[in-house]
Formats: C-alpha cells, structure tokens, sequence
C-alpha cells in the first residue's frame, strides 16, 4: 500500500473530490478540449489571457482522481503566471511525473503544491492521466481548436 | 504421413478428464504461478484475451522446432507436415462449431478481421444504397465500425436494436427493425461489457422469417458456451483464437458455404487463386479464396492444439463451473456498499462489470493491480454502449475455468481496500 499512499496523497484525493475551479469561465479567451480515450477521461479548459498573463483559468469535465486533482492544482498553480512560466512549469512537471532527470533548464521553476505529483512516476501508465491537463491548457493557449488527446 | 504427437488426443487424457478440477487445469497455465507486486497473481481480464495452457505453447514451439515450412506449396516432407498439421487445426475448428465441413472455416487474424471480412465481401456485393444492416446496442467497436465504413461507402444505414437497463436485447424492438431493407443483421453472441448471452437462435429465427442473413460475433461466446453452428443455423460465425486460450493473430470466420461460395475474394495475392494470367485469375476454391498470402501457420496450429485442450476438460464441464463461479462472484460482489453492476440480465456469461460511487474506474484498476489483480478500466471498445448506461467507463472482472473462487475472494478484499484508500 506504500506506493499508492504515494500516489494517492491527501492533496490528490481533496482536489479530486473538491475540485477547484470547476466551472465555465465566463470572459474565457481561450480554450480546448482534452481526451484520454484509454479510460475516457474529458477535460475542457477556459484560459483568460491578458498581455501574455494568465488572469483566470477554470476547467470541466470528468475523470480519474488523478486526471481531475491535475486538472485543478493546475488551476490554481498558473493562475497569475505569464505563459513561460507557465511553459516551464509544465516541463518540471512532466519532467517529475515521469520521473526524468533531465529538468535542468527548468528546475529552478517551483512547483509548490504540484509536487504531491511525484508519485505518478512510479505508476507509467497514470502519466497520461497526470499530464492530460498540463496538454490541454498548452493546446489552449496555442489556439489550436483540436480535443488534445493522450494517445 | 507422420502426425507429429502434439496433434493426437490422447485417450488416457481424455478419460481422465471426467471430473473438473480446478487446482489441476491451473498447473496446464504456466503464466498463472507468478506474483505481481508481491501478491499472488490473479488474473480476471480473460475477455480482453486468455492464458495460455502449455499444450498450445509447445505446439507453437514445436511448429516452429521442426516443421517450420510454408503450407500448401512445398513438396518437402516438412511442407507436408505444416500442411497437414495446419489442415487438422481447420478440421478441429470445423467440429468445434459443428460446422458442416472445414471448407466453411476461413482462418482470420481473428474476430475482427472476420467481420471485415464479411463487410468488405459479403457487404460490398450484397448491399446497396437505401438498404440497412442491423446490430444491437452492445456491439463492440469491430462489430460497429466495419459497418458504418461499409454504410458510408454504400449510402446505406446502419440500424440499432435497443437494449433495456439490465442489458437485455429488447427483442419486440429488434423484431420490428428487421425490414424489407434490411440485408444483415450482425449481433454478439455474449457481451463483453455486459456478459449478456443474447437469445440468439430466436433472434436468427425472427431475421430468417424474413430471409435476412445473420452474423454473430462470438469472440466472448466461443470460450465459455458450447457452439453449434448448424443448430443456430447462423449464416456467419466469427470468433477469436486468443481469448479462446489460443495464440493472438489467428481467429476463425465460419461462412455457409453457399454464402462464402457467391462471395468475392477479400484480398488479392498468393494462395488465394487457382490460375493466374495477366488477363484473367481464377481464384481458388473454400476456404483458401480468402486467405491470400501466407496464413499464420504457428497460430493455427496453435488454436487446432487449444481446441484439442478445451476438448479434453469439455466444454460443458467449462460452462458449468463458470457458471457457478459467476454466480458466486455476482452475489460477492454486489454485497459491496457502494457498487453498482452495470449488467444484469437473467443469462449471462464470464464478465462482472462495475461501477463504483465516487471512484473512477481507473484508480480502481491501479488500486486492485497493487494487490495483484488484473482487471480491465474503462469503455472496453464499446463507447456506444457506455453512453447507453450514462457513464465514461466501468472496471470489468472476466472469468476463465481456471479462476477460484479464492481468486473472487481476493477480488472482493481489493475492491474494500479501494474504497478505505480513496472512498
């Protein structure tokens, strides 16, 4: 049970049952959807960008504990952030939920509450689940008008 | 010409096979005695594909240890060989759906390709634009996809009988969507999701009041239930040998032959043909007008040895411990506060499918593979019927005749410790 306590830490499970910013973002200029089409998992997120910062950030959609407390700690850590920190929080992220070495450039980028993510590394199949957020608001921020899936 | 050994039964085994015995068949399973993540395996995903019993991987080995040729051509004794032992493997098939003759088992890379198969052939020649094929609402995707392909092409509709909450085919319904313009109606045997056996003679009955030709997709049904093809009186059979303690990439087609006979080839190439001129082929006779290119020797001997070994323990000996052991597990499980069925209809077979209040089916999946159980998460291949039940995905526990009722126990012990962890 040791592994999945580090998997499923308090945080995860709080956001996965509250999640934060859960809700249509009126005034969002920004936008896209996310699927994992090996367990189903939908996300949508609503991006208000001004002057490359990130003023508001919401998201829906349903999913594993993982996918959805990902999809809200992610809410809340790049809220306020420009979009390269918000970039460069992404690598550190996905540099920490598979576990790679290589966060040179970017792990000087806190990572705060995201952290509680660290587990996810020894669990490779769950990554998808992880990163499924993090790809959505990318795709979002780019404009790219296509459901971003994992696959 | 010699048989090797691996194709004989042999009596002494097949006489001491009276009695099912669980704890014996687990010892034919070399894959069964191992332990994942510290904890004895169990392994409840048979419906996404089967163990394999030893006797079918040493006919693999064997094959390809001393009779490894090409089939049909050679005329070196190890050709003969493979073709011999490749041709019995055909003949085991036949008996096993007590079909009429082996020219009426095309091998297929399996179910799947069986059904595109009959779309591309049968489907492409048979169908034009207006007309109608019908299926259920519990089809897997290869048994919805080929078709909607065929539709587009064809400017024809695709049809879909309803089913009820407890995941029963409404029959009245299906009976009615039989029309003046219906040119097939392709139907599961047994569900993968659900584990619904459909009542599938009447409903061959109730399409060929209206000479409506019937394809069933037996990839779930083939392992658990004894099938008869002629007793059905089905025009096309399709299951899968990996899920049937087979190889993966081999599976069977069984066609009337009078269907596959007026059918045109699937695809072009050796094997398939009688003479060839750049002006004009003849293709060859049943079955091998549509197995073009080199077959998948190894896997056909391998499925003809799996037969062999299901042979041996009986069907009906299958079927009736399964039975007992479903049973068991549907009332262990639905004891569980919390957890829901998805999947309840009267005849059933090999599959519990779950959803749980609160918990995503995949953390169930991580949760229960820690503790060493394998178990399927997620839509399984059939979105459609997903959104029939409202939901994204369930956790499906299938059964083979090598599980325990230990094994269920242990399922049950995981499921609490899902719900301590994240309930």
């Amino acid at each position: 049970m040791s592994d999945l306590r580090g998997l499923y830490q308090e945080v995860i499970l709080d956001h996965s049952k509250r999640p934060r910013n859960f809700r249509v973002l009126e005034g969002a200029n920004h936008r896209a959807e996310g699927y994992n089409p090996l367990c189903g998992d939908r996300v949508t997120i609503y991006v208000k960008l001004e002057n490359d910062r990130i003023i508001d950030v919401a998201f829906q959609g349903s999913g594993c504990a993982i996918s959805t407390s990902s999809a809200s700690l992610l809410t809340e850590s790049v809220k306020g952030k420009t979009l390269a920190e918000a970039d460069a929080m992404f690598e550190r992220f996905h540099a920490l939920v598979t576990g790679e070495a290589n966060g040179n450039q970017t792990s000087g980028v806190p990572l705060g509450k995201l952290e509680v993510f660290s587990g996810v590394a020894e669990f490779p199949l769950r990554v998808k689940c992880a990163t499924l957020a993090w790809h959505t608001l990318r795709s979002a921020l780019k404009d790219e008008g296509k459901t971003v899936t994992t696959e | 010409m010699a048989i090797t050994p691996h194709q004989v039964t042999e009596p002494a085994a097949r006489a001491s096979w009276t009695k099912f015995d669980v704890e014996r068949v687990r010892k034919d399973f070399p894959a069964l005695d191992q332990t994942v993540h510290g904890k004895p395996l169990v392994y409840l995903d048979n419906a996404a594909t089967s163990q394999k019993p030893l006797a079918v991987i040493e006919a693999e080995e064997n094959f390809y240890r001393r009779d490894c040729s090409n089939i049909h051509r050679g005329v070196h004794e190890l050709s003969e060989r493979a073709t011999r032992a490749y041709e019995t493997a055909r003949v085991k098939a036949q008996r096993f759906l007590n079909a009429r003759d082996s020219r009426e088992i095309v091998f297929v890379r399996g179910t799947t390709e069986a059904i595109n198969l009959v779309a591309m052939s049968f489907g492409r020649k048979n169908i034009q634009a207006g007309d109608e094929i019908l299926i259920t609402a519990m089809e897997h995707h290869s048994n919805i996809v080929p078709w909607q392909i065929l539709c587009e092409e064809k400017g024809a509709k695709l049809r879909v009988a309803p089913i009820n909450d407890r995941g029963e085919v409404i029959f009245d319904e299906f009976e009615k969507l039989l029309g003046p313009k219906t040119r097939l109606a392709a139907v599961v045997h047994v569900s993968n999701v659900l584990g619904t056996i459909n009542p599938v003679r009447e409903m061959i009955e109730a399409a060929h009041r209206k000479n409506i030709p019937v394809l069933l997709d037996g990839a779930q049904a083939a392992p658990h239930l004894k099938v008869d093809v002629r007793a059905l009186d089905c025009d096309f059979y399709a299951f899968s040998g990996h899920k049937l303690y087979g190889p993966t990439g081999i599976g069977v087609l069984y066609g009337k032959a009078e269907l596959l006979d007026a059918m045109p080839p699937y695809q072009g190439g050796g094997d398939m043909i009688s003479s060839v001129t750049f002006e004009k082929t003849v293709y060859n006779s049943l079955p091998y007008k549509f197995e073009a290119g080199t077959s998948n020797i190894a896997g056909g001997i391998g499925l003809g040895a799996a037969i062999d070994y299901l042979n041996r323990i009986g069907m009906e000996n299958i079927s009736a411990y399964e039975d007992e052991l479903l049973a068991y597990a549907t009332e262990a499980v639905s004891r569980i506060p919390g957890l829901k069925i998805i999947g309840t209809a009267e005849r059933k077979a090999g599959v519990i499918s779950f959803v749980m209040e609160g918990i995503h089916p995949h953390d169930v999946g991580t949760v229960l593979d820690q503790e060493g159980i394998a178990v399927r998460t997620g839509h399984h291949c059939a979105q459609p019927l997903m959104d029939r039940f409202g939901i994204p995905a369930t956790t499906r526990a299938s059964f083979a005749f090598y599980n325990t009722k230990g094994e269920v126990d242990a399922l049950v012990a995981g499921i609490y410790k899902v719900k301590e962890l994240l309930g």
